[in-house]
């Protein structure tokens, strides 16, 4: 690597090492207790959109867990931050904006 | 405070933009292109489950608990990988080789866990054309008229289950590549020759076993040309790789599998 780069890389390593292990068990624990709660909810026979409601808020607050604190993304400037999460979830507003009303539109019509 | 720590070190060279070294910010955009290749997948399974009154679900009590030992090897995964980073910034080698070992195992058990999810499913009936067919099996009652009826069930199951599996082996091929080397090569191997002679002709492992035989000439070939000491910064970029394949399995499990739970 560049010298550059290598002192960059430094400066990250020294971030991470002021990291508390604690931390990690922690979200750890949050994400097998929230995936036990997933598996509980499937069996109670709930009507399915509340079902998905709650799945997917429920998998949207893990993935954030798991990009916050595993990837550190919390940790790095605002500008990463930003642009890599308004771009992701700008094209994921897009599929959804196009895909969805399509797919509710072939139920509505009883097409087969 | 993160912003002017990272501005701050002197450098010939134009300030990083996004305040991080090139190779993690090339891996960061990679992930993203490839979430929109989940994306794309997830949503085309979703499209699917909407728009077809009899989806079927498929999946008994047993292939939920095997889920979710799944999701508990992933998420553990994480946690090892995490602690292999932070092994490998103390400068701690042995620790560092250790939990990368550690993570390699979760990610195989899922793996196995996974191939035999689906064996089990191809044995019942789901299968695709594109599998050779299973002799002497009959299919299972709720699968006999699945191919024809939901013939999208069988294509974007498989596509986005086996799109996630490839991408699991090759992080744990990538985890191997930078915790032991070349040493990693002969491993992967016999790894090859064993999923390959082990699994029956009509499995598609049969065949999908010589990604381990390409992925190990790859290896090869790179780590001839460009053979280095893998620092802390390659394993936090690899690293980052594996921990995305658990993200995206934080949406297959509840979509696929919770959501098409046979409930009695």
């Amino acid at each position: 690597m560049e010298p550059d780069q290598i002192a960059i890389a430094e400066r990250v390593a020294e971030q991470h090492r002021h990291h508390k292990k604690a931390l990690f068990f922690w979200v750890w624990g949050a994400l097998l207790v929230m995936t036990a709660v997933e598996v509980y909810l499937t069996y109670q026979n709930m009507e399915p959109v509340k079902m998905l409601t709650i799945l997917m808020g429920l998998s949207l607050i893990k993935a954030a867990l798991i990009i916050g604190f595993f990837m550190h993304l919390k940790y790095e400037v605002s500008r990463m931050k930003w642009l890599t999460m308004c771009s992701v979830i700008a094209c994921l507003i897009l599929m959804t904006i196009f895909f969805f009303p399509d797919a509710r539109r072939i139920i509505e019509l009883g097409a087969k | 405070m993160a912003d002017s720590a990272l501005h701050d070190i002197p450098s010939v060279y134009e300030p990083s933009l996004f305040g991080t070294y090139s190779k993690k910010i090339g891996m960061w955009l990679f992930l993203l292109s490839d979430s929109l290749t989940f994306g794309a997948l997830l949503y085309a399974y979703s499209y699917g489950r909407i728009s077809t009154a009899n989806w079927p679900t498929p999946f008994h009590s047993e292939s939920i608990v095997n889920a979710t030992i799944m999701t508990a090897f992933l998420l553990t995964s994480s946690l090892t990988m995490v602690l292999a980073v932070r092994a490998s910034v103390d400068h701690n080698a042995k620790a560092q080789t250790l939990w990368l070992l550690a993570t390699m195992a979760c990610g195989a058990g899922f793996i196995i866990l996974h191939g035999r999810e689906w064996s089990n499913l191809i044995a019942e009936g789901l299968t695709l054309p594109m599998f050779p067919k299973v002799l002497g099996h009959e299919a299972a009652s709720e699968f006999v008229n699945v191919s024809q009826t939901v013939p999208q069930f069988a294509s974007t199951f498989f596509t986005l289950t086996g799109m996630h599996m490839l991408h699991v082996t090759l992080g744990v091929i990538y985890l191997g590549v930078v915790a032991l080397r070349r040493k990693f090569i002969p491993i992967l191997l016999v790894l090859w020759l064993v999923a390959w002679l082990t699994t029956p002709a009509y499995s598609p492992f049969h065949y999908g076993a010589h990604v381990l035989l390409i992925a190990a000439i790859v290896c090869a070939i790179i780590l001839w040309l460009k053979p280095k000491v893998y620092d802390s910064s390659d394993v936090e970029v690899a690293g980052l790789y594996w921990h995305f394949v658990d993200l995206v399995w934080m949406f297959i499990f509840p979509l696929v599998y919770l959501m098409s739970a046979k409930i009695l």
